[in-house]
């Protein structure tokens, strides 16, 4: 019986899981989040959690610290059976998580971010400075920081408050440390840096739940993996045993069962050029040319930069570099006034902040892009006008209210969508960006926002959309952009484009 | 188009209760001729309800009411001369409140309304001392409140600073230096063409200032702006989503721009005409008028959050509150006293409704 020393004695290689998690599901209205997940985690030992965007791994997590309450399924705890209702329940199971955007306290020391909620404190009730900053010197040296106690933490870089994070989660004397995208803002060093903490939390018997989308590093820390595809557990088993190829079939593995409403268009001349677009740190590079009738997908993990470079093309924050050409003419677009003047229109990922007006009515929405086309004399609104284009539109749409100039918020998510949609439809653009169109709908409404493109598209419009959804970028468009850490990675033509060499792509592969 | 069955037998299934979202389509069959099952009315359905608990409504009760208790207390109330000297004491307050509620409506706020007052009433007593004309003087008080205003849209649009803190800063910056320059003194020297703008009416009969008229004038060019043009429009996406009014091609930062520029430039014509009336400007000139016309707005129902307010709303809060005042003086009610059951009528008729339409919609359930 030969053992590795990060290997629990026991019988059989592990022993009893010091985390299991069995039978989860949680609902939000109209998406199934998670089914009947279960997860083990062993002490010492790295479980990677794979899986798509939107697969359920953010919301495992937020179960698991106490910020979501799950509807069923039970929590075990190194044998004992626990429930998780807040933050501070967590903690006093041993489970403490390390985000990838870390939510601190900018304008208070490292020590007071560390122990925020559990603060040494004296007799008297005050906080007990002595302890707090000795504590904090402790746990800075054991994962080498070079920084003290008493920095503020706004001097501090990413990297750094990340160190802050994790120091954190050691004062909670966690067993068991969660860390979501702990790498995505770090450099190479750094994350050496982190694996070695990694290894030391490991070689201290405590369990680790590593998420990332970066497979080599999944395969450089983590001992055994366990697999998510929309809200379901697909597989689990040991890092040793098992290829990335197999772990990219495992995530996408589903059949397209999704029926989408391509049709065959005649590509036309391009319509939009756009020549080595870049801003300052969130996309570079960026040239593509988009056809009349055509509709080109772009594809990528959350944060390679898609909205981004979507949203400088609009002049929403202007990229620094790039050319624009819109019908072989320079378009200089520097706000989304000239974007629109310019036949471009933008449907924004977050509905209810970047696309609709929701205490306004649909009518007042749906005009709200195109003023200037239903101004009479003097700037007054032409009613009649208005009210025959909402008409239009609304039927055009499918929009399901009791009124036209029922409020926004009285509407659910497929129809709100719908009429920010007719809000862009309305300025008659020759371009159409859908980001994340179908995010959060109903059934009923994505199927009427897939036909709707397929229609616009036959009418010559050249439409691009991103979605982080791969069975819709296939199955609508004719080529698929794949972007990753801001640079377009590479492009598919509907032929060739299978969901394998897409995922790999955007994680960073090359196959 | 896809096979469809006549659907003209099926029931409309068009929701009588515009708070609920309508009921989709149950077992999915989604068809791009969906629509033709609904009915989408052109506009929400008159209710009764709805008139009654309108905020206006309210405010016309109000009104009566003020009207009727002062006709009571009183019997010099309805005497024509009484009224016009009621008129002249809120005309210039009423003026700022226009182009305040603009403001608020976006969700910024002016608090240096009175202060601006006070700089362009110094400025133009200096010019008048040394010459210059009633025309040159008027253009001066205009010219340093629209000034004024581009100073604070400049700070908060240009920088980025919240417009309430600018605001509070340049009340102490501009009636500082008006201050300043004039110590305990006071500018009394103003042409006569001055003092006549601020001081008779333009018509016979019915004998109200000159400033009344202008307001009312200006109350209908802001009414039509506000509900009836694109311009309007804007205003109120800005100040329901300033993100969604951005995204959706609307200048956000160049309209708040031309907001302060028009609250300064309200705040100037407010100087002229009260300069004139007084014939002079004492460093305390208009002091606490930024409350008064702060007031005047949220009484009329601009929501201080913005996005939501009417102009007739805010016409009537400033008859409301100044014909409350001038009766409550009648009687020779202290001025302190007045202070004291104004903030008691704010809190009142803000709240009262909100209870109301709690209990309401708690019996409609």
């Amino acid at each position: 019986m030969s053992i590795t020393p990060d290997v629990q004695p026991g019988g059989g290689e592990y022993a009893d899981p010091i985390l299991r998690l069995s039978g989860v599901s949680k609902r939000f209205p109209g998406v199934r989040a998670l089914e009947g997940m279960r997860l083990d985690l062993y002490a010492g030992h790295t479980t990677a959690l794979v899986g798509e965007n939107g697969a359920g791994k953010s919301t495992l997590v937020k179960i698991l610290t106490g910020i979501y309450t799950p509807d069923t399924g039970t929590l075990v705890v190194a044998g004992k059976e626990c429930e998780i209702h807040s933050p501070r329940d967590a903690w006093a199971d041993g489970i403490t998580a390390i985000h990838q955007e870390p939510v601190m306290f900018d304008d208070l020391s490292v020590a007071e971010n560390i122990f925020m909620g559990h603060m040494p404190v004296t007799r008297r009730g005050l906080i007990d400075w002595t302890t707090l900053v000795g504590r904090t010197n402790e746990l800075l040296h054991r994962i080498e920081a070079d920084f003290s106690a008493k920095t503020p933490l706004k001097r501090l870089g990413v990297a750094q408050k990340h160190m802050v994070e994790i120091a954190r989660a050691l004062s909670h004397d966690a067993r068991i440390v969660i860390m979501d995208e702990p790498t995505a803002a770090l450099s190479a060093r750094e994350i050496d840096d982190l694996f070695r903490i990694i290894a030391d939390l490991k070689s201290q018997g405590r369990a680790i739940l590593f998420i990332s989308h970066k497979f080599d590093e999944i395969f450089r820390v983590a001992d055994r993996w366990t697999c998510l595809r929309d809200g379901h557990h697909v597989g689990e088993g040991l890092i040793s045993e098992t290829t990335e190829d197999d772990l990219v079939k495992l995530m996408v593995g589903r059949s397209i069962d999704q029926v989408f409403p391509k049709r065959h268009v005649v590509i036309g001349e391009p319509v939009l050029q756009v020549e080595g677009l870049s801003n300052a740190t969130e996309y570079a590079d960026i040239s593509f040319t988009l056809h009349r009738g055509e509709i080109l997908g772009f594809y990528g993990l959350v944060g390679a930069g898609r909205s981004e470079a979507m949203q400088g093309l609009m002049g929403i924050s202007p990229p620094t570099q790039g050319t624009i050409r819109i019908n072989a003419k320079r378009a200089a677009i520097f706000a989304p006034a000239d974007a629109i003047d310019a036949g471009i229109a933008y449907v924004p990922e977050d509905r209810q902040i970047q696309g609709a007006v929701t205490p306004l009515g649909i009518r007042e929405n749906m005009s709200l892009a195109s003023l200037g086309k239903i101004a009479g004399k003097g700037g007054f609104v032409d009613t009649h006008k208005e009210l025959a284009r909402t008409r239009d539109l609304g039927a055009k749409l499918a929009v399901k209210a009791a009124h036209w100039d029922q409020k926004l918020m009285e509407l659910s998510g497929g129809n709100q969508q719908k009429v920010v949609i007719a809000k862009w439809l309305a300025t008659k653009p020759q371009i159409l960006i859908l980001d994340e169109p179908t995010k959060g709908i109903d059934i009923g409404s994505k199927a009427a926002v897939h036909a709707i493109m397929a229609d616009l598209a036959a009418e010559g419009l050249g439409i691009i959309l991103i979605s982080s959804e791969l069975p819709e970028v296939m199955g609508m468009s004719d080529r698929v952009v794949v972007m990753a850490e801001g640079r377009i990675a590479r492009v598919f033509d509907r032929a060739g484009a299978t969901p394998e060499k897409i995922v790999s792509i955007a994680t960073g592969g090359s196959a | 188009m896809s096979a469809s069955e006549p659907m003209a037998d099926l029931p409309l299934p068009h929701s009588p209760a515009p708070e609920a979202p309508p009921p989709q389509s149950g077992p999915n069959q989604p068809t791009s001729n969906q629509s033709a099952r609904y009915t989408v009315l052109d506009r929400k359905p008159f209710r009764l309800v709805d008139l009654l608990l309108a905020w206006e409504t309210i405010l016309v009760l109000l009104l009566v009411a003020v009207i009727g208790i002062n006709t009571w207390i009183s019997p010099y109330f309805l005497d024509v001369f009484n009224l016009s000297d009621a008129t002249s004491n809120f005309s210039e307050k009423a003026i700022v409140a226009l182009a305040m509620a603009l403001l608020i409506l976006v969700g910024e706020i002016d608090l240096s309304v009175a202060a601006i007052i006070a700089l362009s009433s110094l400025i133009m007593g200096l010019a008048s001392v040394a010459g210059v004309g009633t025309f040159g003087l008027i253009v001066i008080g205009l010219s340093v409140g629209a000034f004024a205003g581009a100073f604070n849209g400049y700070l908060v649009t240009a920088i980025g600073l919240p417009s309430i803190v600018v605001t509070i800063g340049t009340m102490s910056l501009f009636r500082g230096i008006a201050q300043v320059v004039l110590g305990d003194q006071a500018i009394t020297k103003y042409p006569e063409g001055l003092q006549t703008l601020g001081q008779t009416t333009l018509l016979a009969v019915p004998p109200l200032p000159n400033s009344f008229y202008i307001f009312v004038v200006l109350a209908v060019v802001a009414g039509l702006v506000l509900h009836r043009t694109t311009a309007g429009r804007r205003l109120y996406a800005i100040g329901n989503n300033p993100v969604a009014a951005r995204f959706s091609g609307i200048r956000v930062e160049r309209i708040r721009f031309t907001l302060f520029v028009l609250s300064g430039l309200a705040s100037g014509l407010a100087a002229v005409l009260l300069t004139g009336r007084i014939g002079s400007t004492r460093p305390n000139i208009a002091l606490g008028w930024e409350l008064e016309v702060v007031t005047m707005v949220v009484l009329g129902g601009v929501s201080i959050s913005g996005g939501s307010g009417t102009i007739p709303g805010v016409v009537l809060a400033v008859f409301v509150l100044g014909l409350t005042t001038f009766g409550m003086s009648l009687v020779n009610v202290p001025g302190i006293v007045i202070n004291v059951l104004l903030g008691l009528l704010l809190i009142s008729a803000i709240a009262v409704p909100l209870v109301v339409r709690g209990i309401l919609r708690g019996l409609g359930r």
